[in-house]
């Protein structure tokens, strides 16, 4: 089944990220952007989304219309085609709650039957729709390239772990069950045992199971790992733990635990200025004399290669030495802040110490931490690093694909309930897979093919 | 010496059943056409299997046949044995399959062909393609005659640079003991066409009274029988049965004994073979765990005492062979009148081919069957009958025959073919359809037909069947609407007869028969009123009535599924130039040179934000075209 890349249905994403302001934005832009916010949005007062003029602010609550409970204090803007971006009805929501009620804000536009944006999927349609002129035709198609890329490779790096597994041994289960009802179909002649309706009913249910877990997690926030990577790095004793401890303490912190990482691995997730940012700390590594040495160049390296941001700390009173400098070497290639401890006594004096890029900081007395954080957003807004919009949109998608993919099966239960024959089944069976497979952003391709001849003997 | 032999329209190399199905087609559309063939004994010959039909297959032959070919006609003749498969399942994976007679087969084809006007067929061996300046001039034989011809449609089968092998005995050799084509590949090389070599097998062919059926089990044909044909009405034959029997791990032992006999460990087979199609020595080593394999005994023909032993393909050692085949039940003294054999081929790489598999670069050549990389006598017919009509419209000046892959299983077939670079020999099978309920094999001429009509291979009277045929399924199911069933006694009973709930209010029968165990036939007692209708009429109104919600979800699918396929990409753009597209699409764009946006979206590697890239792009071409540099609504 292919996703549809034309502009007829309605579609949502985060649209901006959380700035400075700590406000985010979902834009929904399509024929059912009013109608669709209307079902989420209770204005304050006696206004009314749906009649209000365009291009009107509104004040009001994001309410869960199942729950009936309050998700967000929003301002909602309703700008009504063409005057609008993408030239369709567009509905903006302006988040005020930070991450975690934005992705439900977003969540609950997507199970009003609204899809998820492509990348770059507003722009696309506002060059269609012709509210772009042609000379910037080009900079829209690389902006979809540049920014499918970069989700992709976030959808990638966060499918890794427990979901991942989760997924693929999903897709497993049902590539084998596919194959299996196309092996009855195609080769009828030959030995293969028939598809029984209770092995269906079984696998089938099995899959939907292992789904409502997964999304409950989801809602617990207990997969999802979420943020810019951080990684702290820097020599035994230079204070590691206690920058983690400060950046932890001075701001509102989504904490997660995360089960199944590495034991040596502290990870904490702080939002500065709205944007999530994933601490993680080599802090919990026996210290030892070299650190390099202790976990291994390998590891290091990979560690590096995983990190957005590498904050990389060092005590101003020690000079650079050989084994510092190994570990500068392979951090020359990232993203990094460098940070020199220990300016207890900060002064202008420390500036010069270490030089340039060195930041002099001091986390005992709480020096420069507000500069630090400071730098660490701009170096997000900057678009150096990943923005956490994309995050969202990985994490909400990652969500939203498996509701579809839940669905499909309970559908596919729904069709052997009511007697239909074997390829109706494989109708809906064949839908699940393909969502499943959007989020692993596999290709469709001829797997339950290939499956059947690894499976079954057959052919003449 | 070479002369000069006369001017064609189109001319046809091969005469198997891509060939017979493309010079058929061309010569009844009012083109001077030549069919070539290495031997006049082998036209539309039957090298492997005594049968056409099966899962999928039978599809294709439907389809054929809607349209206005003649491989339907010629099984319906020639057949043997017929059964519909898969009548335990739905509508949509229904499909027949019959056994022919393949002199009778060879025969009736052979008889039509050559009762054609505009066709001239010979005893021809192509040896040189001419082309010049990109387009195709005509063919020079091996007799030293050239033909000129406005169109070429290669459909050379298994038999460039062809060869045989049977254990370490090996040479080069067509099908069936026929000679190989030597010199073609190198001329088709020259003219710049890549080739690839692909290989299939053949099980042994052994002697009827050597066998002991009292071993085996019977399998019998269908009654009444169903014609592959619209056109045939019915058909009344004496059938001949099939048997089944099974191998056993004795002579399982033995083939792994020999196994480093088997030319594919020695190497020497460089042709790809297909999984589908797997030797019995491929199935015992990939499937070690099984200790039985089916053997299926199917009469070669009517009067003859061959028989061919489907599921022992085999390229073992002809002494191994019949080892092997001796530890069969009910094949202990046979004796074999073929030796099994593998063969490999030259054959062109078919993501060179457009959608209306004419050769991209060289204007004028057609390709159809096997040298596409394709397996199986309908896969090859079904191109063969698209090859021939294509050469046609491009001579008349008319646009191609495209089926897309919602209208036909040909149009799966081709675009698969065009747009997968397969590494293996490609069959037809129902779960390669994405629109699988839509492609029923009971519906091809609803499908088809009116387009056979259009191109003009189906004759006035038959279309005019066909619309009644049509008309009558439409007035069908507007009665059964208006059939009111009250929850009356006399119903609630029938109800309870077939485990079903009492009525409770009034429903149209057109409602309830949307319920599994209702069917048209037992709902007879509730429609007192009900005409008379032919079986495929009312069957045809049963499973559109019964599976209309999945019928209409897939219908929606095509909707959007045809968007993208009317986005049409032209053959030479430039991707390079494209901003945005990846690299890897890049490539496999430049490669494959889609036709159009849904196309691309297909292809491996080519992935959805590339898809929306290339939208972008059509719309500023589209803008540029129309000079309008601002904004649009």
């Amino acid at each position: 089944m292919h996703r549809q890349y034309l502009s007829e249905d309605t579609i949502a994403a985060v649209a901006t990220g959380m700035g400075s302001s700590g406000i985010g934005i979902i834009r929904i832009s399509g024929p059912e952007a009013v109608s669709v916010a209307s079902k989420i949005f209770t204005p304050k007062g006696s206004q009314n989304l749906e009649t209000c003029e365009s291009h009107k602010l509104l004040y009001g609550h994001i309410v869960d219309p199942q729950t009936a409970q309050r998700v967000d204090e929003v301002l909602v803007s309703k700008m009504k085609a063409p005057h609008t971006y993408t030239r369709e009805d567009v509905v903006e929501i302006n988040c005020h709650g930070g991450i975690v009620p934005m992705q439900k804000t977003l969540a609950l536009v997507l199970q009003e039957g609204v899809r998820l944006a492509e990348p770059g999927e507003f722009t696309k349609r506002a060059f269609l729709n012709g509210r772009l002129d042609l000379t910037q035709a080009e900079a829209v198609m690389d902006i979809i390239g540049a920014k499918s890329e970069k989700n992709l490779q976030l959808s990638l790096y966060q499918l890794e772990g427990a979901l991942s597994k989760s997924i693929d041994a999903m897709e497993d289960t049902l590539i084998d069950l596919l194959s299996f009802i196309e092996a009855n179909i195609d080769y009828p002649e030959y030995d293969i045992e028939e598809v029984s309706e209770t092995r269906l009913v079984e696998t089938v249910s099995a899959l939907v199971k292992k789904t409502k877990a997964l999304l409950e997690g989801a809602q617990t926030g207990r997969i999802y790992k979420e943020g810019i990577a951080t990684l702290i790095l820097g020599e035994p004793n230079v204070g590691k733990s206690s920058l983690l401890n400060a950046l932890l303490m001075s701001e509102r912190a989504i904490v997660t635990e995360i089960p199944g990482t590495t034991r040596d691995i502290i990870e904490e997730t702080v939002t500065i200025q709205g944007i999530p940012f994933k601490l993680i700390d080599t802090a919990g590594i026996r210290e030892t004399d070299n650190i390099v040495e202790q976990i291994g160049v390998d590891k290091a390296v990979d560690w590096i290669e995983r990190a957005d941001l590498i904050l990389f700390m060092h005590d101003i009173n020690k000079p650079i030495d050989a084994e510092d400098q190994a570990l500068l070497d392979l951090v020359a290639n990232r993203q990094t802040l460098y940070l020199a401890n220990k300016a207890d006594n900060l002064n202008t004096a420390d500036e010069g110490k270490l030089g340039s890029p060195w930041m002099p900081i001091s986390v005992l007395e709480g020096h420069n931490i507000d500069r630090l954080k400071e730098q660490m957003a701009a170096v997000v807004l900057s678009g150096k690093v990943s923005a956490e919009s994309d995050f969202l949109i990985t994490n909400v998608r990652h969500i939203r694909l498996l509701e579809l993919f839940q669905r499909a099966l309970e559908q596919a239960l729904e069709t052997l309930d009511s007697g239909m024959p074997l390829e109706m089944i494989s109708i809906d069976l064949q839908d699940a897979l393909a969502y499943l497979r959007e989020i692993s952003g596999k290709q469709i391709d001829e797997a339950v093919i290939h499956r059947i001849f690894e499976n079954f003997c057959v052919g003449k | 010496m070479t002369y000069f032999a006369g001017n064609y329209d189109v001319i046809v190399v091969g005469a198997g059943h891509a060939g017979s199905e493309a010079a058929l087609a061309s010569a009844r559309l009012g083109q001077k056409t030549l069919l070539l063939t290495i031997n006049l004994d082998a036209v539309a010959m039957l090298p492997c299997n005594p049968s056409i039909g099966g899962t999928g297959k039978g599809h294709l032959v439907r389809e054929i046949d809607a349209l206005g070919g003649e491989m339907g006609k010629i099984i319906d003749q020639t057949m043997i044995q017929c059964r519909m498969l898969n009548t335990g399942k739905g509508p949509a994976v229904h499909s027949l399959r019959a056994q022919t007679d393949k002199w009778d087969y060879q025969n009736a084809m052979r008889s039509v062909i050559e009762n054609q006007d505009n066709l001239t067929l010979k005893q021809q061996e192509a040896v040189e393609l001419f082309v010049d300046g990109g387009k195709v001039k005509g063919v020079g034989v091996q007799t030293g005659a050239v033909y000129h011809g406005k169109t070429v449609i290669l459909c050379t089968g298994t038999y460039l640079r062809a060869k045989i092998f049977i254990g370490e005995t090996q040479f080069y050799g067509g099908p069936g003991g026929l000679a190989p084509s030597m010199a073609f590949s190198d001329s088709l090389e020259k003219c710049g066409i890549p080739l690839q070599r692909f290989k299939t097998g053949t099980p042994a062919r052994v002697d009827k009274r050597t066998l002991d059926f009292s071993k085996m089990s019977v399998q019998e044909g269908d009654v009444p029988i169903v014609p592959f044909s619209f056109d045939t009405e019915a058909i009344d034959i004496e059938q001949i049965p099939c048997y089944l029997t099974y191998t056993n791990e004795e002579g399982h032992q033995i083939i792994r004994e020999n196994i480093t006999r088997s030319p594919l460990h020695l190497g020497d087979i460089k042709g790809v073979g297909a999984r589908y199609c797997p030797s019995i020595e491929t199935k015992v080593e990939r499937f070690a765990d099984k200790d039985r394999h089916q053997v299926f005994i199917e009469p070669e023909g009517r009067y003859s005492n061959e028989l061919y032993v489907q599921g022992m393909s085999s390229c073992l050692p002809e002494e191994v062979q019949i080892s092997v085949y001796r530890t069969v039940p009910g094949m202990e003294k046979v004796e074999i009148m073929r030796p099994a054999y593998a063969i490999d081929y030259d054959c062109i790489i078919p993501g060179n081919l457009t959608a209306s598999l004419e050769y991209m670069g060289i204007e004028g050549l057609f390709c159809a069957g096997q040298i596409n990389g394709t397996s199986g006598y309908e896969e090859a017919a079904a191109q063969g009958l698209i090859a021939g009509i294509n050469a046609v419209h491009k001579i008349q000046g008319k646009p191609p025959l495209i089926l897309d892959r919602s209208q036909a299983y040909i149009g799966v077939l081709i675009d698969d073919i065009i747009t997968k670079s397969a590494d293996e020999p490609y069959r037809m099978m129902t779960s390669r359809s994405e629109y699988r309920l839509l492609l029923r094999q009971d519906n091809a001429d609803l499908r088809l037909t009116p387009t056979g009509y259009d191109i003009g291979l189906i004759s006035e009277e038959r279309y005019q069947r066909f619309l009644k045929k049509r008309e009558q399924i439409e007035a069908e199911k507007q009665r059964l609407q208006q059939v009111l069933v009250r929850p009356e006694t006399e119903v609630n009973s029938w109800l309870a007869s077939l485990g079903q709930p009492n009525l409770k209010n009034t429903f149209s029968l057109a409602e309830l028969l949307k319920r599994p165990q209702i069917t048209y036939a037992n709902s007879r007692l509730v429609d007192p009123q009900r005409p008379e209708l032919p079986q495929p009429v009312w069957e045809q109104v049963e499973v559109q009535i019964k599976y209309a919600g999945y019928i209409d979800k897939q219908i929606g699918q095509v909707r959007q599924f045809q968007k993208l396929e009317n986005k049409r990409l032209a053959t030479d753009l430039d991707y390079r130039a494209i901003h945005g597209l990846r690299i890897e699409a890049i490539e496999k764009l430049c490669s494959i040179r889609p036709e159009s946006v849904g196309q691309a979206g297909r292809i491996s590697g080519v992935s959805p934000a590339d898809i929306s890239v290339l939208l972008v792009y059509l719309d500023q071409q589209k803008r540029l075209k129309e000079g309008s540099g601002d904004d649009h609504s």
